[in-house]
């Protein structure tokens, strides 16, 4: 084990592990929102746009994300839509993780007792009055820990960004076992990084869903 | 918008060849689950076992697996493995190395919580008619979980299938590749080719794992 090489290369991982996390987080905060607007069309049943979101929802679930972000990369620019790897990245673990966020958003607002949005229309409050203070705040609740789930998810997803040559994790120590041929020091520094990124998501995933065990909203 | 580049499909017999990547990658999956199948039922059995360290040990694995991205579990055997155990691995072997490896472990976990949620009194009865601990497992708690398993399952081969993408990324010649290949070669005259080719792939795809998510769902309503 060579750790004056693991100390040297120390801040190429950090750099690379800063890259993905940005990216992963843009991408995810993107499929969050639409997840949450994909959810609420489901869960109102709105015309035409319902179906636009199955299909949506089957194709981004029944594709590998490394396939949508060739097609984004190097197959849209031919079409005349160039977009930067980072952009690509983003997007692409957007539209991958949109359908696994409004799965996970739409199985909360269901589990939610109809008996709730009655009574809310019963006391004169309007549809987006009882989205907003009534259904959507348990909603959020209980689908917290398959949204921790889904971030664990993509995040693990966001490996695949260095085949669009996004410096990230992977590409790193690809490109450090070609340069120096230091394979396990480079792998360990790999590993290390991503459990770092992984770990204290998986943890509080798990100490949510301990806890929402307890947590019985009204029904 | 200029041409999209499908005539280079319909040139030779390249359709066929991303046919044949397609079906590398879907051999390898299936490979993969027939072989995590058998190993994931015995690591879930023994996941519910009353010894403590064989708990800890199988419970180290699973979390192991589950939270490394399956492209660094690739790299550390395609990579990792060959330079400290000084052995050569192809690219399939190794792919199919990590995808049992993966595929054991979620298939445990699955069989594990299918097990836990058999409630006790089976187990009791049939103990209390005088069957045998393998015959309880063989004849009353197996049946039952099965039934739980299937559709999960099922959307393991689609999640098996959607992964085998990454073999790309150690030189198996799968889908991606094979459309790479013949994007290079027709640079010249069909510049465009990326586009089509790569939504074919996205097409082949989804034509591969829709069926399989289907029938998974379909079965979860029936036995849920």
């Amino acid at each position: 084990m060579d750790f004056a090489y693991m100390k040297n290369v120390l801040p190429l991982y950090e750099k690379a592990a800063v890259l993905t996390l940005r990216i992963g987080l843009e991408g995810i905060i993107f499929a969050t929102f639409a997840g949450i607007v994909c959810a609420v069309i489901l869960y109102e049943k709105v015309p035409v746009l319902r179906q636009l979101v199955m299909v949506y929802i089957e194709i981004s679930r029944n594709t590998p994300l490394l396939v949508q972000l060739f097609f984004i990369y190097y197959g849209l620019p031919k079409a005349g839509i160039v977009l930067s790897a980072e952009i690509c990245g983003a997007a692409g673990l957007a539209f991958l993780g949109g359908s696994y966020m409004a799965e996970a958003f739409r199985s909360g607002l269901e589990n939610v007792a109809p008996l709730q949005r009655e009574s809310a229309y019963s006391l004169g409050m309007g549809k987006l009055q009882t989205m907003r203070y009534v259904v959507g705040p348990q909603a959020v609740a209980t689908s917290i820990p398959a949204f921790l789930a889904n971030v664990i998810f993509l995040l693990k997803e966001t490996s695949v960004f260095s085949a669009i040559s996004l410096m990230d994790l992977m590409f790193t120590a690809k490109d450090l076992i070609g340069l120096y041929y230091k394979t396990t020091e480079s792998l360990l520094l790999l590993v290390i990084f991503y459990l770092f990124i992984l770990l204290p998501v998986s943890l509080t995933g798990a100490a949510v869903e301990r806890r929402m065990k307890y947590a019985g909203s009204g029904s | 918008m200029p041409d999209l580049g499908l005539d280079v499909l319909l040139k030779g017999n390249n359709f066929f060849r991303l046919l044949e990547g397609l079906l590398a990658a879907v051999k390898i999956s299936m490979v993969s689950i027939a072989l995590s199948i058998p190993f994931g039922v015995l690591l879930g059995i023994t996941m519910t076992g009353k010894n403590i360290l064989v708990r800890f040990l199988t419970k180290l694995y699973l979390e192991f697996i589950r939270i490394m991205p399956q492209l660094v579990l690739l790299f550390l055997v395609f990579f990792g493995s060959t330079r400290s155990l000084g052995w050569n691995l192809e690219g399939e072997t190794a792919a199919v190395i990590v995808f049992v490896l993966w595929g054991t472990a979620e298939m445990g976990d699955l069989v594990r919580s299918a097990l836990t949620s058999i409630p006790k009194h089976q187990y009791e009865s049939s103990r209390a008619l005088g069957l045998a601990k393998r015959q309880t497992y063989f004849y009353i708690i197996l049946p039952q979980t099965l039934r739980r398993l299937l559709p999960l399952s099922i959307n393991l081969v689609t999640r098996m299938v959607k992964t085998t993408s990454l073999v790309l990324m150690i030189g198996v010649v799968e889908v991606l590749k094979a459309g790479q290949q013949m994007i290079e070669a027709n640079r010249m005259n069909s510049p465009n080719a990326a586009f089509g080719i790569y939504l074919v792939i996205f097409i082949l795809y989804f034509l591969v794992c829709w069926p399989v998510s289907m029938a998974a769902r379909r079965l979860e309503k029936k036995w849920g």
